[in-house]
Formats: C-alpha cells, structure tokens, sequence
C-alpha cells in the first residue's frame, strides 16, 4: 500500500480539468500503454502568452492521474514562460509529496507540460536528443543527467523511481552508475556520448515502429479480404502477433505471417526481427 | 458466518487469509499457559511435544502423507529454498534445473540466482505457458536431461490460479531419476491432495494461505528421499530443520488442516459458485474485459480479469473506497514498473497487463458480497476510462 498524501487521494478520486481541449493551442502527449503510464495535455493560449485553459487525459496510476490534475490548475492562469519553469518537484510538492517509487509520475507531467509549450511555439523537443541508455523505458542520458541535477539523485536506486530507467530488465546500471558519477563530481560539462554502444532502436520505439507498419503496410491488405491482425507482445527481436477476422480462420495463416508479415517489418523497421503467431 | 471486519470485502485470499476462529482458539493455551519447549525432558514441555505430534497428524492427513514426511518450516519461501538447495547438494554432479516461467519469485528469484551469482553453474529451463497459462508437456518432456537435478513446477498459479498437472509430471520425473518440487502454496486446502499416491517428492505449503498465521510452513518430504537440511541447528523436525518449534503456529496449522479438510466440499462448490458469479457478471457487464488464465483447470477461488485501457493500481484504489480487497498485476502496485511476468509469459498484452484485477475469495465470503462487488465495479472502470486517453469507448 502506497502512503498518499490527502492532496493526492483528493486529485484522483476527483481529478480536475478532464478532458481534451478542442483545437488546443499545444497539445503534450507522452508516455505509452507499454510503460503503464500515458498522458496527453492540451493547452488554450491566448494572445498575451497566458494559459486560458488546461485538460488532461492520462492512463496511469494514482499519483500519474493526481500529478495530471494538479498540473492543470496549476498552470492555469499563468504565462508560458513562467508554466515553461515548472520542475516535476513543483508538481509533486503541490500535492504534497509522493512516494519515492511514484516521482517518476510527476516527470511525465513536466515532460507533457514541455512538449505541450514546444508544440505551442513550433520547436523540437529536447527529449529526442541525446543517447538511449534504458532500453526498457526509452530514457536518454540527457533526461537523467537533467533529473539528477534537478532533483539532487544519489544512487541508481533514486533514478529509477525519478527516470524510471533501469527499472525493466536492469542492463544500463553500470551506465547509471557512471552517469551519475560524472553528473555528481561535476563532470557531466563535458559529457562525452561516444562512451555508449552506437544507437540502438529502444523497446518503445520498436513497438511504436511496428505498430506504425502494422497500419500502414499489412492493415490495408489483410482488411480487403475482411482479415485483421493485433500486435501482442514484442520480446527482443520476436514480434507476436496475432491474426484476427477471416485470416484466423485461414489456412494460409502461417504463410500470411512469414511471407507477408515478417517480410514487411524486416524490410521497414529492423531485419533481425522474427514475427510469431499468438497461439 | 460473521465477516471478520464487516466494512471489509476480502477478496484477495492468494494474499493471505483471515485467521479462522477455530484457529485462534487452538493456539491461545500456547500462547498463555503453555510455553514450555517441546524438546524439554520435564513434562511441562512434553506435552507441548504432544500438540506438536498431534498437528503433524493433522498435517499429514490434509496431504495423504505420513506425519514423519512433515517437517515445519517458517514460510512457503523457506520451504522452496530448502526443496530446490537440498536436492542440487544430493546431486552435486547434476546442474540443470527444470521450471516455469510463472512461477512465484520464491523459486523464481532463487532460480536467477543459481544461475547468476554462482557464475552460470547451473542451468535452469523455464517452460513456457501458452495465453491460457496451461504447459506444453512435450516442451517439458524434452527439457528433462540427464543432468537435471531437480524439476519444480507449482501446483496451482497464486495469480490466475491455473492448475498444472504435477501428477503426471512428477511420474514423467522419476522415470528418469529426477527429483520433483512441487510449491503448493495456492493449492493446499482448495482441491483435494493424495501425495501417497503421487510421485511428488517435495511440496511446499504455507500456513496463512489455509486460514493458519502467518509465519509457519511446512515442507513435505517423500519417505526415502535423500535429504540435507537448509537450516542447521539442533535436532528439532529429526534433524531436518533447526530452530525452536513455533509451537503455537504449528498448533494453528494443524488446526486449520482440520478445517480445510472439512471444508474441502464447500470451497469446490459454493465458493467456486460465488466466484463464478462475479466472473460472469464482470465479463459480461464491463465490455473490453477478459479473463486471464484457463476456465477450468483453475483454483475454484481465483479469477483474475483485466480491464483494458485503465491501470490496475487505480481500479484497487478505487474499490478501497468501498472497503474491497483485491490485487492486481500491474506494475504500479509492486515496486517493479513492469507488469506481472506471469501475464506477460501468456502474452496478455500490455493493453490488458496494466490492468489486470486478481479476485481470490474464500469460505469467508458471501453472497452479498459479491452482489457489492459486482455492483460498484463498473462505475469504477468507466471512471477511469473516462481518463484514459486510449478508451475510445
């Protein structure tokens, strides 16, 4: 059992400011069902650069939908710039702390804010710079180095609840560990990236990319012949799909899968990828 | 029967489970009057021994095994450890374990560690589970080596409550020399056990699953097999298991052996009616839900449903409002962040994982009870669905 504070039973049981706003000035949508937490927010800006009007839809956990709540209000109100200086320590301090294990739900409330501001002005997100160092959640070198300095981290252990990186299968700790090593002593200045493997596709990303060449590339021909097919569970380099409608039923299932499956995502998203069928 | 705490709806009995009344009852002169040492000479202490004797019995009898094949340990965990470490130093030549990938972490995580922190020593098969969470037994076949030490499958899944045929599966074992675990935790005092006629060599069993406190276990151990104790000590459990006897947990289990014995019948029959009552409701009434896990080869108790699009910590927070207990699979409720690997080994998918609720009554539970449950639980996922941004509902 989780110790909430009553700020954070009251935001989640009654979360304020739900919804979407239609034809939002920005609009932050972070996090993925695969992570356990997703929040899209969507701003109303209006001329003078002050934030008329914020919603929140978020899939999350108590505290991902009390620190979704909480950021509404508070940024309601206030200008751009100032919203833009908004830390997730602010988020968690306005509902009066949260349990180590959940801060990283008030950073997916500032990484929304974020992108929902550079949405808003036209610009890039920071996020998509820097390194992979989890693999299982997708985090960057520069997200931790900035949550370490931010929020004063000490051990690996502290990331993790931050980041969750190294939270999934665990590989990256000793890459935590000398991030925060140099982060800490001061040495993360001169940051050198090239001490990291050469880019790698993360979990997320996969499984966006797949999902991206599911509908785009095998979705249209398997629909024509009142077929269907679900992506399951991706495991490292193995797909699971399964298929739906007629092609269930079909005798040429494995083929469809092989032939046809297999052969698109190698081709559009990573060539050692092996597609099974759920059985 | 009387609710323990009548603003309480306990359906997570895979958890733990209310002490039974009877139990107390049995215990309190141990807990009083009664503190001898049982190893004692005097006769103060004695008869303590006799209460001791007597719950292996009782023991015994729940199991169809001999009072001598018991042997008292803490916990579930102490027992598995013991099992698995006894039957590698039996056959230090043998490296290979045989197991699940659905498995408690009590032999999961001592399986990882055989493997990892003795430097890849021993090599341990996880058989895979198909999305019913049943066995490929031709995959289990093959797995069997010469070199393996030990196979340990658990008897009945303590999250979707999935029964495995460990009968089957302990003989296949033996025709080879190998020796069979079996962590009957969920298992004991819901379906019926006959290990005298059963080629399980190890069964581990845990006190407060079967309405018994916690902090008491028991291991079996088949007469005739070789064995090496886990904990050294003196010459309590003969020998196999040092430390002072708990004597008043022990009292209680065998107690509660008694009961769950008596109420073997109740548990298949009204229970497993309760249960699927709430499972046929839910699925039918809640769309976008589904049940995890096979529909017959299952615990009578157990049902564990995901509702997709919402995460399983808010769904349990929420029925805390109306004093229901449950669990879930999602990442969010223990301090790992991904979701149960047992619902992962069955490809549920993520969709599904994050919000899966594991409902786990009891003979405790009634009726009423579940006509609350069944009412509050669809407002409960419409709310947060309302939130979601997936639900396009």
């Amino acid at each position: 059992m989780w110790e909430y504070t009553d700020k954070v039973q009251e935001h989640f049981l009654t979360p304020q400011n739900v919804g979407e706003i239609d034809r939002p000035s920005g609009t932050g949508d972070v996090g993925s069902l695969a992570c356990g937490d997703a929040l899209k927010l969507t701003l109303k800006i209006d001329k003078n650069d002050i934030i008329t009007d914020a919603k929140f839809k978020t899939f999350g956990c108590a505290s991902a939908i009390a620190s979704s709540s909480v950021l509404t209000e508070m940024v309601k109100g206030m200008a751009v710039d100032e919203a833009a200086k908004i830390t997730n320590e602010d988020i968690a301090q306005a509902l009066g702390g949260l349990p180590k294990e959940k801060m990283h739900c008030s950073v997916m409330g500032r990484e929304a804010l974020e992108a929902a501001i550079a949405d808003y002005r036209g610009l890039k997100l920071p996020k998509a710079e820097g390194e992979v160092v989890c693999e299982c959640f997708g985090v960057t070198d520069l997200e931790i180095i900035r949550a370490v300095k931010e929020s004063s981290l000490r051990s690996i252990e502290e990331i993790t609840n931050f980041t969750k990186a190294g939270g999934g299968c665990g590989k990256c700790e000793d890459k935590l560990r000398k991030i925060l090593q140099d982060t800490v002593s001061g040495k993360s200045e001169i940051f050198i990236p090239q001490v990291f493997p050469p880019k790698k596709m993360t979990s997320l990303q996969k499984i966006k990319k797949i999902e991206e060449v599911l509908e785009r590339e095998i979705r249209p021909g398997l629909k024509k012949d009142g077929g269907d097919i679900e992506l399951i569970d991706v495991d490292g380099d193995f797909v699971i799909v399964a298929l739906r409608g007629t092609c269930k039923s079909c005798s040429k299932s494995q083929t469809t899968i092989k032939e046809y499956v297999e052969k698109k995502l190698r081709e559009f998203v990573l060539p050692s990828l092996i597609v099974e069928e759920d059985n | 029967m009387v609710a323990a705490n009548p603003s309480v709806i306990y359906m997570d009995n895979n958890a733990t489970t209310r002490v039974a009344p009877e139990v107390v009852e049995a215990m309190m002169p141990f807990l009083t009057e009664s503190y001898g040492n049982p190893s004692s000479m005097h006769t103060f202490g004695g008869l303590v021994g006799q209460s001791i004797k007597d719950a292996r019995a009782k023991v015994a009898a729940l199991l169809g095994a001999e009072p001598e094949e018991i042997t008292f340990t803490s916990c579930g965990t102490e027992s598995d450890s013991t099992a698995i470490l006894s039957a590698l130093r039996t056959y230090p030549e043998k490296r290979h374990i045989v197991t699940t990938r659905v498995e408690h972490p009590a032999v999961k995580n001592l399986c990882e560690n055989l493997e990892t922190v003795t430097g890849h020593k021993y090599r341990v098969t996880r058989l895979k589970v198909d999305a019913e969470g049943m066995l490929d037994m031709a995959e289990y076949e093959s797995a069997l080596t010469e070199d393996t030490a030990i196979v340990s499958v658990m008897w009945a899944n303590n999250e979707t409550g999935v029964i495995f045929p460990v009968a089957e599966m302990a003989s296949m074992a033996k025709e080879r020399g190998i020796l069979f675990h079996t962590d009957a935790v969920q298992t004991v005092g819901k379906i019926a056990i006959d290990l005298k006629s059963l080629d399980i060599d190890f069964l581990s069993l845990s006190g407060h699953k079967l309405h018994a406190p916690k902090g008491v276990g028991v291991l079996y151990i088949k007469r005739g097999t070789l064995f090496v104790p886990f904990m050294m000590g003196g010459h309590q459990e003969h020998g196999r298991r040092g430390g002072t006897d708990n004597v008043a947990s022990i009292v209680g289990l065998g107690r509660a052996c008694e009961l769950a014995a008596e109420k073997m019948i109740e548990e298949n029959s009204r229970v497993k009616q309760l249960r699927d009552r709430l499972e046929e409701k839910l699925l039918a009434i809640i769309p976008k839900s589904m049940l995890n896990g096979h529909k017959t080869k299952r615990l009578p108790n157990t049902a564990n449903i995901s509702f997709e699009f919402v995460e399983g910590e808010a769904i349990l927070l929420h029925m805390n409002q109306h004093g229901i207990c449950a669990s879930s699979g999602s990442a969010c409720t223990s301090g790992s962040l991904e979701p149960s690997h047992v619902l992962r080994a069955m490809g549920v998918p993520f969709t599904a994982a994050h919000g899966s609720i594991r409902f786990s009554l009891s003979v405790y539970n009634t009726v009423e009870e579940i006509d609350v449950v069944i009412a509050k639980m669809p407002a409960i996922i419409e709310s947060l669905r309302k939130l979601s941004p997936f639900w396009k509902g």
